[in-house]
């Protein structure tokens, strides 16, 4: 992405398009509704996104953490997000992959951050990096990076 | 009853479904688990709050990533001898094809079972197996007291 300032018409274009990414996000995507993602954040190079604590993603019930698959679809997310908000223009993006490192779980009755940016875009492939954390950004409990190929016909690499 | 008392109990009356039930995330994403011969089949039914595109339409990507994790966990438990909950320290998860509005099954295997670490290979496809939607690979630390 790059760091000089931006045209006027380029921030107004960018706020329009963080409207439309905050209304489609969990209105639009049934399974971010489900889980209760919330969109806090969008600049050039990040998205944030809040994952509230809920019982019904437990993995543990005698600990009540969230179970890694919840923070698996946090980062997923945020991540897409965050290659949406780097592209030019908006077009399809499909998932290559995704590696998670679970750093330790995520106490009980909290929200979940997830952080993501895209660090790197080539004509086909975009790359990406993103963190889920608590209170602290500095204290991450999973740390992930991805790949997602662009321009995809009905979502198929 | 802890939950690895409950697990363990689910174990000894073979009750698959009793296994996962015990998790809350897992009746989240409506899985259920049948053995096929000597593999344990996780599958995640299809329900309309698992899409993540709308348009096409397909599966959340994290909802993959969610179903091949637990998979591997649900296998883990299933074969281990004393029940110890993994702890799933990376997953990666390669998408091979957009996950259509349908049920979803995954197995697992286990590629290399250590003192503290285990390595699972795990693949998800719908209607035809020789299709995968997705494949992944995790590693996990399973202490063994």
């Amino acid at each position: 992405m790059p760091d000089e300032p931006d045209e006027p018409d380029q921030r107004d274009e960018r706020a329009a398009r963080k409207l439309k990414m905050t209304l489609a996000f969990s209105r639009v995507v049934p399974h971010n509704q489900a889980l209760g993602m919330r969109l806090i954040d969008i600049t050039a190079t990040e998205v944030v996104i809040e994952l509230p604590y809920d019982p019904k993603l437990v993995g543990n019930p005698d600990t009540g953490t969230l179970h890694g698959g919840a923070i698996t679809a946090l980062l997923d997310g945020c991540s897409g997000a965050a290659v949406f908000t780097a592209l030019a223009e908006p077009v399809p993006i499909a998932t290559l992959d995704l590696r998670i490192d679970y750093l330790k779980p995520a106490e009980p009755g909290k929200s979940v951050i997830g952080k993501a940016t895209c660090y790197k875009m080539t004509r086909n492939v975009a790359f990406t990096r993103a963190v889920a954390y608590q209170d602290d950004p500095e204290n991450v409990i999973a740390h992930s990076v991805g790949t997602f190929m662009l321009s995809t016909k009905l979502g198929k690499p | 009853m802890t939950l690895i008392e409950r697990m363990t109990a689910a174990k000894a009356s073979q009750d698959y479904q009793g296994l996962i039930d015990l998790v809350p995330y897992a009746s989240f994403l409506g899985l259920t688990a049948a053995m096929a011969g000597d593999e344990l089949i996780t599958t995640m039914c299809f329900a309309d709050h698992l899409i993540g595109n709308p348009a096409l339409p397909a599966l959340h990507g994290g909802t993959l990533g969610a179903l091949l994790e637990s998979a591997a966990i649900f296998e883990l438990l299933w074969r281990a001898e004393t029940a110890v909950l993994p702890k799933t320290i990376t997953l990666t998860v390669d998408y091979l094809r957009s996950g259509a509005p349908v049920d979803t099954h995954a197995r697992s295997i286990v590629t290399r079972q250590g003192r503290r670490i285990t390595n699972v290979r795990m693949e998800a496809w719908q209607a035809d197996r020789n299709a995968p939607v997705a494949t992944a690979h995790a590693i996990f630390l399973v202490m063994r007291s």
